[in-house]
């Protein structure tokens, strides 16, 4: 049976699919998308109309976090399809053909719903992103409000190695991302950087705070084998 | 016991990990192995680098998650 984000884009009985994806594959093979006239133009209506598609229920499936609904979530949409089918027509001579055709396009609508919501992150207006809310640090861990005295140490010792131990770039990054919460493409897009940079600035401060914690005796010297997993939750 | 273990978890870095922009220029490979091959043994052979960081990083996560369920799509309205 499908998931509910699968049949959502599969489309249902009264809005069935009109866009057979193996067609759009075709078209890319006998290039369509490179020519002219008429039949470009008609390739260019069933892409978009695919990445609408998809971009409609990829916000659906993360809307959870942001409840974005009706009109904006549809406005959110069409702009994930506008830039994605840019982003496409851009990049066409880079496709090596490694995989389908669409599944190389449809990357594209999921990358751009990212960088929307991370844009519409910071219509919440409680947001602050330079305040450290260290209060945060033992629910954000997992711990238990009876036992947050038991280690009141070691969250010290966590908030001194923040402290002096990251560089300031590092420590906003962490603070952000690690103790308030910010979506890492929110964060990429109110700091003008990024996803692989903040991300790389956030690894390079996660080692050297476990380092510095090691290094005190509070966590383990050596590191657990790292799960052998595709990394890519199924649902 | 020495620590939190979910701080623990989230402190620790895989070597292997490839970084956004790497996992991200694959993504369209690997989400084809992933519905290739239920296991993912094959895309984790392919690709340790990028599993390690889909370990690590949601947004990418989230991302192979939204493509890998696209296909999918594409897939059981073909059948």
């Amino acid at each position: 049976m499908p998931s509910a984000d699968e049949a959502d884009l599969r489309g249902s009985e009264t809005t069935r699919q009109s866009v057979d994806p193996s067609e759009l594959d075709s078209a890319f093979a006998t290039g369509v998308f490179t020519g002219t006239g008429a039949p470009r133009e008609a390739a260019l209506a069933a892409l978009h109309e695919r990445l609408l598609r998809i971009a409609r229920s990829e916000l659906h499936r993360r809307s959870g976090h942001d409840r974005i609904t009706g009109p904006e979530l549809d406005d959110l949409a069409h702009q994930s399809a506008d830039d994605a089918l840019l982003a496409i027509l851009a990049k066409l001579g880079q496709f090596r053909g490694e995989s389908r055709f669409t599944t190389w396009a449809y990357g594209f609508v999921i990358l751009e719903v990212s960088t929307k919501l991370g844009r519409h992150f910071w219509r919440r207006p409680t947001t602050v992103l330079d305040a450290a809310g260290w209060d945060q640090i033992p629910d954000r861990f997992g711990r238990q409000p009876e036992e947050h005295a038991l280690h009141s140490d070691l969250l010290a010792a966590i908030r001194r190695a923040i402290e002096e131990d990251l560089t300031p770039r590092q420590r906003q990054v962490f603070v952000a991302i690690a103790i308030n919460q910010v979506p890492l493409d929110a964060l990429v897009d109110r700091l003008g950087s990024n996803r692989n940079a903040l991300y790389k600035t956030m690894f390079d401060a996660r080692r050297k705070l476990r380092a510095v914690l090691a290094a005190h005796g509070y966590l383990s010297a050596e590191q657990p084998d790292p799960a052998t997993t595709t990394g890519v939750r199924r649902s | 016991m020495r620590g939190w273990a979910e701080l623990e978890r989230f402190l620790q870095t895989d070597p292997r990990d490839v970084g956004c922009e790497q996992a991200l220029h694959v993504m369209h490979v690997y989400v084809e192995l992933l519905l290739d091959d239920a296991t993912g043994a094959e895309a984790i052979r392919r690709f340790p680098g990028v599993a390690a960081h889909l370990a690590a990083c949601d947004p990418c996560a989230e991302d192979f998650e939204g493509l890998r369920l696209a296909v999918r799509a594409d897939e059981s309205a073909g059948t």
